[in-house]
């Protein structure tokens, strides 16, 4: 199947064009203010240079930080209505309240409690109110919003009273748009419902996004569908972006790792991207980014999505190198989108990470004859320092003991050593846009995470409901019956409580339909 | 005692949160929810005094309280928020008094909170103590059982409006297991008071200090932070503890014991401790440390696990394979380590009779 995945990044629009397992043609353009400019161009760029015509392409595969940039920058995100059924518990914190206040005023801060919600064991707290209800539709109605998120305790338990609730809700406010939290988070009811609320304000913004992605490659003269990647490296198509914005927020390090282990063929390894400023280090699991177990900030507002596990440090290849001997720095500062002004080997007066590397003739770009007076002691200080720097990260997110391979991508890869460690380090040819790769290989997953009662069934006869249930909503999802195999099982024991209980999460993955 | 809280404000939640954690020993809950609820009330414009242990009147009727359940739940099902209060009242009309000040039953983990809320809300000061000077798992594990005073009367309240008296019990381990039952019933999450306690005993048989400790104890990490110093070695100072091991978790197992979550983690060492493998026993909270097959710190004596590089606390639910960590020991108090205490929160008590406790040794008196 001839695909072409885009990458559109803060500063370049990536686009690989690609024939099953074959690359035939990498590009890279600048990232324009509407978006929509630079992945026309890079498309072009691409068909262009691959020769391939474009009613050949079958399907486009497009990562996109548009939406958590939206979140981070507070912009484009429209009025929420968030209700939670829930009373009478959960009544001392509502929702939002550990929000920073410019991203509760960007989505208006309004919030109702109703009765309802369910039980860890799926008992009902309360039953749902339809004549309340009725009085919250009245009142957002009258407060003119259009956009609702409804969470209710236990719903990855239970979902069936977020259901009733929205279709009550529908009958007064028929144009409205809704998120329910059970099809967005996993337990943990304020995360949850965090998520839920950012992606119903996200609505207005996805419906624009996905319309313009539909024209841009309309005026290229692509007719094929095409998919927006996910945080956990799967592909959503245009309706459920369309629902389901927020699950693009970790796309980015997500697309650059899968790439990463597909440009080098290793499904287990750990994954160094080097840009300009960072270095963002995650761990590959069967060919999948490995998941962070705890919460993780979405521009200051808590949540429990699905993200890869990525631990950031301060070093790139601009990254500063300061000070003299037993007081010499590597960063935090970087000389960043300037390197190519402000770096010694470049003809500036700054000294970065990347003259190090060349001077120790590590590595050949710019003019080496500008670091001809460099002390040697002080750069092979600096050099160990780097390898110091990223070994600690690559030792703290290494998944076992066995001998893994490090893969180096990014820009600013020329820093890595061969070998670090016990550990290879393997550069892959078209590094440096992985994360178009990334996308362009986007597979279809489903996911269940709940708690099942093992006073009945045995743990095995738990994980295997779970497994049906996962299978069930890939398939749903558009994925291929017969691909589907096991990403990832695992049940937590749940502390405190006789009688036997166990919180499963469980993901299977398949490829796309066609 | 010249650093001593009087009052709980705003600028110390964020410690609090940390420095509960910490002393939750990987157990009793994560404080966060506790936070965010101690924060709403303090916006409401209520207070939260905090006595010294010396300055509270022998005559002086003090309730225990708590929350009690799964802290999976309780990140889900967040209370109606005066569970605690309507069980405090139960307990109040039971006996037929109001009492003058609440404690923590437990200072570890999200029962740090609990009793502040339930303070702001009925205008009562807290004892700044608590029965237990760490998390541990089950109620009769804690000072004032172990020093004589019985827990019932007790009262249970759910977010729905039930509330149980536990009038009698045969004894605090039968309190246990029907306030066990008790809260399976109610969804798993509900607010226990135990019975009023005179200020003379709490003087003798609380854990001392341990709201100012908690406090302080997040204090120096968060320090740490911002300065980028070494918040391990903070809390190892501030404690006067001792760094077992800087280690990688190279195993992890976990399974479903009679309620509990038990299994051990394995370590392969690093830094400093290159070479040494070590071993952590967990029911709930970290029962049991072992370097290369010696036991060298055990329960009741404080066994902690940071992240290696932020100080920050790990909950036993939140280990994974593969974490950086550092394993701390912290000396627990002299009232953990008698006979009598020993009996009800020694390794025996915990499942293991071959291990004896031996104290690991203070850097600093507390």
């Amino acid at each position: 199947m001839i695909r072409i995945g885009v990458d559109v990044g803060g500063t370049n629009t990536d686009a690989v064009m690609m024939d099953g397992d074959k690359i035939l043609a990498g590009v890279k353009s600048p990232t324009t203010e509407d978006v929509m400019g630079g992945v026309a161009e890079s498309i072009t760029k691409v068909l262009d240079q691959s020769g391939v015509p474009a009613a050949q392409v079958a399907a486009v595969m497009i990562g996109t930080t548009h939406f958590v940039n939206a979140v981070v920058e507070r912009q484009h995100m429209v009025r929420t209505a968030a209700v939670r059924l829930c009373l009478p518990a959960a009544q001392c914190l509502p929702p939002m309240v550990d929000w920073p206040d410019d991203i509760r005023e960007a989505v208006g801060g309004k919030f109702w409690l109703a009765k309802g919600g369910h039980e860890f064991d799926g008992r009902e707290i309360n039953a749902l109110d339809m004549t309340e209800l009725d009085g919250i539709a009245a009142e957002i109605g009258a407060a003119g919003i259009n956009t609702i998120a409804i969470s209710s305790i236990f719903s990855p338990v239970n979902d069936a009273m977020e259901r009733q609730a929205m279709a009550q809700f529908k009958k007064r406010l028929p144009d409205a748009n809704f998120t329910l939290s059970s099809e967005i988070g996993r337990l943990g009811i304020l995360e949850r419902e965090n998520a839920a609320i950012m992606n119903a304000s996200l609505r207005a913004l996805s419906a624009k996004t996905v319309q313009a992605f539909t024209k841009a490659l309309a005026q290229v003269g692509l007719t094929c569908p095409y998919y927006i990647t996910q945080n956990d490296g799967t592909l959503m198509n245009r309706d459920f972006v369309q629902a389901y914005p927020v699950l693009t927020f970790a796309s980015g390090p997500t697309n650059s790792m899968r790439g990463a282990s597909f440009l080098s063929g290793e499904s287990d390894a750990i994954v160094v991207d080097i840009g300009g400023t960072t270095t963002d280090v995650g761990a590959l699991v069967k060919g999948f980014p490995r998941q962070a177990s705890t919460t993780v900030d979405v521009g200051g507002v808590r949540t429990n999505f699905r993200m890869p596990d990525v631990y950031s440090i301060a070093l790139g290849g601009g990254t500063i190198v300061a000070g003299e001997g037993d007081s010499m720095t590597v960063g935090p500062r970087s000389v960043g989108y300037r390197i190519l002004q402000d770096a010694l080997v470049f003809g500036g007066d700054t000294l970065t990470t990347t003259d190090v590397v060349s001077a120790l003739g590590l590595a050949d770009v710019g003019d080496t004859s500008k670091l001809a007076g460099l002390d040697k002691a002080h750069l092979e200080n600096a050099k160990a320092r780097i390898d110091e720097m990223v070994h600690n990260a690559v030792e703290r997110m290494r998944v076992s003991p066995d001998p893994i391979p490090i893969l180096a991508v990014g820009g600013g890869s020329i820093l890595m050593p061969d070998t670090m460690g016990d550990l290879n380090v393997i550069r892959p040819e078209y590094y440096s846009v992985a994360n178009a790769v990334g996308a362009a290989i986007g597979q279809i997953s489903g996911e269940v995470d709940r708690i099942f009662s093992l006073e009945k069934t045995t743990r095995e006869e738990a994980l295997a409901e779970a497994r049906t249930e996962a299978t069930q909503k890939a398939i749903t999802a558009g994925a291929h019956p017969d691909s589907i195999e096991l990403l990832d099982q695992e049940d937590v024991p749940l502390a405190y409580l006789p009688g036997g209980a166990t919180r499963i999460r469980l993901k299977v993955v398949g490829s796309m339909n066609g | 005692m010249a650093d001593s809280m009087r009052e709980v404000t705003l600028e110390d939640l964020d410690a609090l949160e940390i420095g509960a954690a910490i002393l939750g020993t990987g157990g009793g809950g994560n404080p966060y929810i506790g936070k965010l609820r101690v924060r709403e009330e303090l916006r409401k414009g209520r207070r939260i005094p905090v006595i010294p242990l010396d300055e509270l009147p022998d005559d002086a009727l003090v309730v225990s309280l708590g929350g009690i359940g799964a802290p999976v739940v309780g990140v889900e099902k967040i209370e109606q928020g005066e569970e605690c209060l309507r069980a405090l009242r139960a307990v109040e009309q039971e006996v037929g008094r109001k009492v003058d000040a609440l404690i923590s039953a437990e200072i570890g983990g999200a029962n740090a909170m609990e009793p502040m809320l339930t303070a702001a809300q009925a205008g009562l000061p807290v004892v700044d103590g608590d029965g237990m000077g760490r998390a541990f798992p089950e109620m009769q594990m804690i000072t004032w059982s172990i020093y004589g005073q019985r827990s019932a009367p007790a009262a249970m309240a759910d977010e729905k409006g039930n509330v149980v008296v536990f009038r009698e019990t045969a004894s605090d381990k039968w309190l246990e297991d029907l306030a066990r039952a008790t809260v399976v019933a109610m969804g798993a999450a509900a607010g226990l008071a135990q019975a009023p306690m005179r200020g003379d005993f709490i003087k003798r048989a609380a854990i001392p200090g341990t709201v100012t400790q908690a406090r302080n104890l997040g204090r120096v990490v968060l320090d740490a932070n911002r300065n980028h110093t070494d918040p391990v070695q903070a809390v190892i100072d501030h404690e006067g503890g001792r760094l077992l091991m800087t280690a990688k978790i190279t195993d992890l197992e976990r399974h479903l014991k009679g309620g509990f979550a038990v299994g051990h983690l394995a370590l392969d060492g690093f830094g400093n401790f290159q070479g040494d493998s070590g071993r952590i026993d967990l029911q709930n909270e970290f029962l049991i440390f072992t370097r290369n097959d010696v036991v060298e710190v055990c329960v009741p004596d404080l066994i902690v696990v940071l992240d290696a590089d932020t100080g920050h606390p790990i909950t036993t639910e939140m280990l994974r394979y593969g974490q950086r960590i550092a394993v701390l020991g912290l000396p627990c108090h002299a009232l953990l380590r008698t006979p009598e205490a020993l009996a009800v929160v020694g390794p025996a008590a915990f499942g293991y009779p071959d291990v004896t406790f031996e104290p690991m040794v203070a850097k600093k008196g507390s």
